[in-house]
């Protein structure tokens, strides 16, 4: 039988997996931006198995913002990209110290 | 006993197209394996009996997120030897982090008071799950609502206008000063127009007058 565990189980190996995305392709800022957009399906994954085994709503109205919240952010993100991409045509992350910082 | 095996079956699509995101090559096949795990996700979360979020990732993440990224990835010129140079040095790092991670978040989880003994939501006969989360969604939470709304609205504007170029020909603008010191003189012209001109002795030169 398939209990919550399982569920929870899998949502930390999703988040692991994104959180080695982000040390491996640190120069690829666009497979940065992926492995956040994983970080976030691990989260709502959490969110949906409490709220399916609890049988309390709420959980899922959360991950409906989230789900929300993110897709602005990625195509801010994503604009954000492109422009960087027009002036410095590169996506590399080391090639982005204009603001010395 | 098929719950299971399906359960099992979705876990592992999901885990091997997950690392198959953080770990190949090309930026595209990264992207096309994201895809495949939103799939599979959503394929889980109808084991969960959660119709409506499971529809709305599919339709809201890999039908407008994704194919955004895809549009974002072909259009770039991507150098992919210079992108991954340094992968194989970070790789024993990320991977012990990944396990440091993977094992606290497991113990956290098999923590006595966490473990929950029961039963996913049922699918009832009377009231659908999409029916249930519109019925809270539009009374109890109608402002937060609106406050998404808003959000998506600014992350409308932003794009726009992060994305548009100032010395674009076709980009339009609003100059404030040219708006306010504009006279009426050069926004509208008297032009002598007779009320009835006759067919036969209509010159050039009228005609022009006409116009």
């Amino acid at each position: 039988m398939i209990g919550m565990t399982h569920f929870l189980i899998l949502s930390a190996i999703l988040f692991a997996i994104a959180v080695m995305g982000i040390f491996l392709n640190r120069k690829n800022i666009i497979v940065v931006l992926m492995s956040i957009e994983l970080m976030l399906l691990a989260v709502n994954f959490n969110f949906i198995t409490f709220s399916s085994f609890l049988h309390n709503i709420a959980g899922q109205i959360f991950v409906f913002f989230t789900l929300t919240v993110a897709a602005a952010e990625s195509a801010i993100g994503l604009a954000i990209l492109i422009i960087l991409f027009r002036n410095l045509r590169s996506i590399n992350v080391q090639d982005m110290d204009k603001l010395q910082g | 006993m098929l719950t299971t095996v399906l359960f099992y079956v979705f876990a592992i699509i999901l885990v091997f197209s997950a690392l198959k995101v953080v770990t190949s090559k090309n930026p595209i096949s990264s992207v096309l394996f994201l895809v495949l795990a939103f799939v599979t996700s959503a394929c889980l979360w109808l084991m969960l009996n959660v119709e409506f979020l499971a529809l709305v990732l599919i339709v809201v993440y890999v039908g407008a997120v994704m194919v955004l990224f895809l549009f974002v990835v072909m259009m770039l010129d991507i150098d992919v030897e210079t992108m991954r140079k340094g992968f194989w040095k970070h790789l024993p790092l990320a991977i012990l982090l990944g396990i440091i991670v993977l094992v606290e978040m497991v113990l956290v989880i098999l923590n006595k008071p966490m473990v929950i003994t029961g039963s996913p939501e049922v699918v009832s006969n009377n009231i659908s799950n999409a029916n249930q989360l519109g019925w809270v969604l539009y009374t109890q939470y109608s402002y937060p609502v609106e406050l998404a709304s808003m959000i998506l609205l600014l992350g409308l504007v932003a794009a726009v206008a992060i994305t548009l170029r100032k010395t674009d020909k076709n980009a339009k603008y609003q100059d404030i000063r040219k708006q306010v010191s504009v006279k009426a003189s050069d926004r509208f012209e008297m032009i002598n127009m007779p009320a009835e001109v006759e067919v036969d002795n209509l010159e050039p030169q009228n005609k022009e007058e006409v116009k």
